[in-house]
């Protein structure tokens, strides 16, 4: 059983996310896709952008692991492996691109339990090195009822 | 596919040319590495079983990044998402086969808006597999070029 106290809690800011050219490209690559403002940095510099730009969904590559850590902590009393994503929203207010370090703060913002399942929404707010917000997650996960 | 060049003339109602799309097993494992998700229900026909499901499953996240690509690669720009939201409707399953599952993507432009001087297009997408959809309230804004 969650722990329902946690609602409207935040955790401490994680660590800096290195975000780095390798990374990106790989990413890009997984999902397909071959713009080559994700792959090459003259041509993003050329398309404005400091550095090479991360596809839009990659935010969640850099949340998903924080998440994981916070949900699998006993204290909380989430069932991990009965998991599965409900939805996911991403607001980005730049795009995030090589060279950023972003750091991430989970929010807390609904747990709710109906015939046994369990739904919780995390946000994840990313700044960057300067506090400038850079992207704003939302992941609605919900673990089911034991059969 | 290639980018639009003139997005004077984007209208609402205005269709994305659609996009068929396979997902392979290879591609799970690829995307497990890039993205760091190892969950084993992604490339484990025995966890994915065990757990009661149909069979192994793309990640829910790869499919909206996919989802994501067929609406960038139409404005020809993947820094032009604002905003990016889909509800996880229905579970893509990949057989361990050459074929893999097939994505067919479409998508329409449900509103234009203006902010700051940039037209900001929403775009409705319409995810299926199997001839179902598998991702609900899927919309995407973006900032039109020029």
């Amino acid at each position: 059983m969650p722990d329902e106290s946690w609602v409207g809690r935040s955790l401490d800011p994680s660590d800096p996310y290195q975000v780095s050219r390798v990374k990106i490209r790989e990413f890009a690559t997984a999902i397909g896709e071959d713009s080559r403002i994700c792959h090459e940095v003259d041509a993003a510099r050329a398309a404005g952008h400091p550095d090479v730009v991360a596809p839009p969904t990659f935010a969640a590559t850099i949340t998903m692991p924080l998440i994981e850590a916070f949900l699998r902590e006993p204290a909380f009393g989430w069932d991990y492996s009965r998991m599965v994503h409900g939805d996911q929203s991403i607001t980005l207010h730049r795009p995030i691109r090589a060279g950023d370090e972003l750091v991430t703060v989970i929010h807390v913002d609904d747990l709710s339990t109906r015939a046994g399942s369990h739904m919780l929404t995390l946000r994840c707010e990313l700044t960057d090195a300067d506090g400038a917000d850079v992207a704003s997650t939302k992941a609605m996960l919900v673990t089911q009822a034991a059969p | 596919m290639s980018p639009v060049t003139d997005f004077s003339a984007v209208a609402e109602g205005d269709e994305l040319p659609p996009l068929t799309l396979r997902v392979t097993r290879a591609d799970l494992v690829r995307y497990a590495g890039a993205s760091g998700d190892f969950n084993p229900i992604h490339w484990n026909d025995r966890t994915a079983d065990a757990v009661g499901l149909p069979g192994v499953i793309a990640h829910g996240m790869l499919t909206m990044a996919l989802a994501g690509r067929f609406v960038t690669g139409w404005v020809g720009d993947p820094a032009a998402v604002r905003s990016y939201g889909v509800r996880f409707t229905r579970p893509v399953v990949v057989p361990d086969d050459d074929e893999g599952a097939t994505l067919e993507l479409s998508g329409k432009v449900k509103a234009l808006t203006e902010a700051d001087g940039v037209r900001i297009a929403r775009i409705d997408i319409v995810a299926k597999f199997d001839g179902r959809t598998v991702l609900g309230r899927a919309a995407a804004e973006i900032a039109l070029p020029g």
